[in-house]
């Protein structure tokens, strides 16, 4: 099976990559169990285990380009993979949080085109030439830099609590900002409903997000 | 309390570990990169009892990439050591994979382990298991068996009943609810010859770590449990359910680290929940509402094989006053997985009979809810002839009843109408007790002015990391960002499960323990030292602000503690600080009162929560902020209790019906209205050297019954089961 692993730096839709090396991403990527490597892209010891590869063999796969947080990647991907699974288990991004699998909690939403998404329920594997921004992709200065606004807003509000819904929290008040559903304190809580925060922090969620659009 | 100024300690601070939950840094359990790590998958059984009569693996192991399938056939057996410091129900614990037997639909019968989570995936689906199923019991309300009563009695409940002037009979039923934290039960287990090494989602690292050496048979020192942020826990995470031993025997079959993350399915059955509850009530009064007796027989689910049993019977004999009292709190047994505490343990189901029945009373007999209570307010603890160390439920009641206008009430129900909306409030009361266990903090300063504290306790949402830096930072005289609050490793100073409102008041006080005696170390070490400007200085007069020491009426004479380290060649300063709870003659119990405004469509049922105030008396509060979420937070759980969460079974096979977050209900953004907690001021250093009560239950506790009266007073009608629901309205 033909298997190749090639990345690009691409402009990020939310500001400058701060994306790993492309040797830090080949770590992490050849650490995995869903995605095929190509050796001949890839210096160094085969990237996969004899158990790995057998499992890329049998089952279905398709290859797909995507960019993520500004990084371009081109990978073989299980067909069964979700997105959310891609970006927790094969790229190293933890943020995006499997509250259900099953679209119902909202803790997995990322941006996708610019759309938020919920992650567990999109195939990998169906979003070729896609731009995904996560929460790892979403303060313009890195991880010690400068915070996007609505991060910043949740800090300030209190909008969490165990902040395991944080993320998902945080890229659909970006998506409900960006599209506008932010007349009043009614219409954010209408549109921010498909995320549930299980310590209850709605009303500080809402002032959250009111306060970003606000400052926009 | 410290002599210390107050400087972090009540001020509204963020979170110190806000950045990394806003930018996806924080790791939870699953988070972990472990190198080589595989997944595991369980299988669930699909009947309610019986026994695993066979097992095929043959299609689950053909799949490229399986390394194991294991169940009773193939498992070890394992030690599964009794073990009296866990707090493991009476009875014997679930034993996974040792035998062929099924207690509850859902248990764990087989791991699949392979490289990939898809083809974990798969192939756990590929298993097939035959059963030899038996009829399960699953309805409490069908059962006759009970397991040995718990039973209290003052006085003579029956006799005073029957000869009241007003005597009332009500039936209550609540619901069995699941905590259903954001983050599932997840580990990563590793072992390193014979030690084993747990990422897991634990409310108390301690207990993680003891049971995983009492069922492998290992020395308590040979597990390390490691739990640096807990996506949520309202009680599922103080005891150790049996996916973390799935996870290590897993990791220890096939030689690899093995990542184990259990289905929200799976968190139905896999782990415990909230018992249903049935829960009479019979009392008696005179014709002003001044209590004589009351009588309280209460029902709960637990499984066969564990009694589990909480604090169901302590509201009833404490929180109003009246000579007579009877209770009795029979658990039934049934196939199903044994219950666990959930936020408000016990008394959250307690307060929504009691404090319906004591609506109902008001109503009976004409009296306002808030005045009825105060004519039943006890002098003292009357189940203990102890007195209250703090008790501000009258405070409570005045100002709730201030800030929420209800001199503006219509006492009528049904009484006032907003379109196609009936309008309604009511009020409850809250009461929840103040859990004591020793703890320990281990303090270090070092030469450069900065310090580390570390507990093995946990940061479930409340704000743990903040807050003990808060009071760390004050102890010490240091700002907050000198201070670094660690917490989430077994290999830390032991403390109570960071659970029943505990950990502020024990871990909180084992902190500050430390750093005023750190803080007295450097003072003794200038006051004695020649060199020191404050050489010869009564310690006493001596106070640190911002990591200088200096006396405190002459701010000019003093120095740093990097300089005084530096000086006496001392690398650092360090010590364990503790709490350790005496014998107390007072009762201590945190306490609040919840008003409620509803709105209810009167020709379709629905409810609608319009405006929510709690007011509560949880001692000092050391972080403002952060206690404000966690009470608002504590309201919302209440609306999910009062008109929404339902675990449902099917009691043919035992099976959870909606056992995901589509049909089990949870309050979404758009349930919830605007919410406002007030806290009445005031310290309690009978309940804790900090002054502190705890909040986290309290805040919940009374939430549902305020909601359920205000639906009675918007409609006249009165629903004693939970959830509300619009059927129950038509």
């Amino acid at each position: 099976m033909s298997t190749e692993l090639t990345e690009s730096d691409v402009p990020s839709p939310t500001g400058p990559a701060s994306a790993p090396s492309r040797r830090t991403f080949i770590a992490t990527t050849t650490a995995v169990g869903g995605i095929a490597v190509a050796g001949g892209l890839v210096a160094g010891p085969p990237p996969l285990g004899v158990e790995e590869a057998a499992a890329a063999e049998a089952t279905p796969s398709g290859r797909v380009s995507l960019t993520v947080n500004g990084k371009r990647h081109t990978i073989t991907v299980d067909n069964r993979t979700s997105l959310l699974d891609l970006l927790r288990e094969h790229l190293g991004l933890t943020g995006s949080k499997k509250g259900c699998n099953a679209g119902a909690c909202g803790a997995c939403t990322v941006l996708v085109d610019g759309r938020r998404v919920n992650s567990c329920l999109t195939l990998a594997v169906r979003l070729e030439g896609a731009e995904v921004t996560t929460v790892e992709g979403l303060a313009p200065g890195g991880e010690d830099g400068e915070l996007h606004p609505l991060q910043a807003a949740f800090v300030e509000q209190d909008a969490f609590q165990c902040g395991y819904c944080t993320p998902g929290q945080i890229m659909s008040g970006v998506g409900c900002i960006q599209e506008g559903h932010t007349g009043s304190a009614e219409e954010i809580r209408e549109w921010m409903s498909g995320n549930i925060c299980r310590c209850g922090c709605y009303v500080k969620i809402v002032r959250a997000v009111e306060q970003t659009a606000r400052g926009k | 309390m410290s002599p210390q100024p107050q400087a972090a300690v009540g001020a509204p601070l963020s979170r110190v570990d806000g950045r990394l939950k806003v930018t996806g840094r924080a790791t939870y359990a699953a988070d972990h990169d472990i190198k080589g790590a595989v997944h595991a998958v369980v299988v669930d059984s699909t009947i309610a009892r019986g026994r695993v009569t066979g097992i095929d693996t043959r299609a689950a192991l053909a799949l490229p990439g399986v390394l194991k399938v294991i169940s009773h056939l193939n498992a070890p057996r394992l030690a599964y050591r009794d073990d009296p410091n866990l707090n493991n129900p009476p009875g014997r614990r679930l034993r996974v994979f040792q035998d062929d037997k099924v207690l509850f639909h859902g248990q764990p019968v087989a791991v699949v382990v392979a490289t990939a989570l898809e083809t974990a995936q798969h192939a756990a689906s590929l298993v097939k298991i035959g059963y030899d199923a038996q009829s399960p019991s699953t309805d409490m309300s069908g059962s006759d068996r009970t397991n040995e009563p718990a039973t209290y009695a003052r006085g003579d409940a029956d006799g005073a009943i029957g000869s009241a002037a007003v005597r009332l009979e009500m039936a209550y039923r609540t619901a069995r609810n699941h905590h259903n934290a954001m983050e599932p039960q997840a580990t990563v287990a590793r072992w390193d010859g014979d030690r084993l090494t747990l990422w897991d989602k634990t409310q108390w690292v301690l207990g993680t770590q003891n049971e995983l050496a009492s069922v492998f048979g290992l020395p308590p020192e040979s597990v390390r449990v490691i739990s640096p942020f807990v996506g949520g826990g309202f009680g599922t995470g103080v005891r150790t359910w049996p996916n973390v031993t799935v996870a290590a025997l897993a990791a220890r079959e096939v030689g690899r680290p093995v990542k184990l993350v259990l289905t929200r399915k799976q968190l139905y059955f896999a782990v415990g929940y909230r018992p249903v509850y049935e829960y009479g009530v019979r009392l008696g009064s005179d014709r002003r509402g001044r209590l004589t007796a009351m009588t309280h027989d209460v029902r709960a689910e637990t499984s066969t094989y564990e009694d589990f049993t909480e604090a169901i019977l302590v509201a009833g004999r404490m929180l109003y006053s009246m000579p007579h009292v009877s209770q009795t709190y029979r658990r039934v047994p049934l196939d199903v997985n044994t219950p666990t505490w959930m936020r408000g343990p016990g008394y959250a189901n307690a307060s929504f009979a009691i404090e319906s029945a004591l609506d109902e009373l008001a109503h009976e007999i004409g009296v306002d809810p808030i005045e009825l209570r105060r004519r039943n307010e006890p002098d003292d603890d009357e189940s203990s002839g102890l007195p209250f160390s703090t008790r501000r439920l009258r405070d409570c009641y005045t100002t709730g009843a201030r800030e929420f206008g209800w001199h503006r009430r219509n006492p009528k129900p049904r009484s006032t109408r907003d379109g196609d909306w009936l309008i309604g409030t009511g009020m409850a009361t809250g009461v929840y007790d103040v859990l004591r266990s020793p703890a320990q903090a281990r303090v270090r300063l070092d030469a450069d002015g900065t310090a580390l504290i570390e507990s093995g306790t946990s940061d479930m949402g409340p704000g743990t990391y903040t807050s003990m830096t808060q009071v760390a930072a004050d102890a010490l005289g240091l700002t907050m960002r000198n201070v670094t609050f660690r917490l989430g490793d077994s290999r830390m100073p032991p403390t109570p499960p960071h659970g029943g409102s505990q950990t502020m008041g024990t871990v909180g006080s084992a902190v500050q323990d430390g750093c005023d005696t750190v803080r007295r170390q450097a003072i003794r070490l200038a006051v004695e030292d020649r060199e020191s400007p404050l050489y010869g200085v009564d310690p006493d007069g001596i106070v640190v602000r911002a990591g200088r020491l200096h006396v405190k009426d002459n701010p000019v004479r003093g120095e740093t503690y990097q300089r005084l380290l530096a000086r006496n060649e001392r690398t650092h300063l360090e010590t364990l600080g503790s709490f350790q709870p005496g014998e107390s003659r007072f009762s201590m119990y945190a306490y609040s009162a919840t008003f409620a405004e509803v709105a209810v469509d009167a020709s379709l049922g629905l409810v609608r929560v319009r405006r929510m105030l709690g007011v509560c008396d949880a001692g000092r509060i050391i972080s403002p902020k952060l206690a404000d979420s966690q009470a608002l937070g504590g309201m919302v759980g209440g609306i999910g209790t009062a008109l929404l969460e339902h675990t449902v079974t099917d009691h043919r096979d035992g099976r959870i019906v909606n056992a995901n977050l589509a049909d089990y209900l949870v309050p979404v953004n758009a349930d919830i209205p605007d919410l406002r907690a007030i806290f009445i001021d005031g310290e309690d250093l009978e309940a804790a050297p900090i002054g502190v009560k705890g909040l986290g239950e309290v805040v919940h506790i009374g939430v549902a019954p305020a909601i359920a009266n205000a639906v009675f007073h918007a409609t006249g009608r009165r629903v004693r089961e939970l959830p509300i629901t619009a059927e129950a309205l038509l």
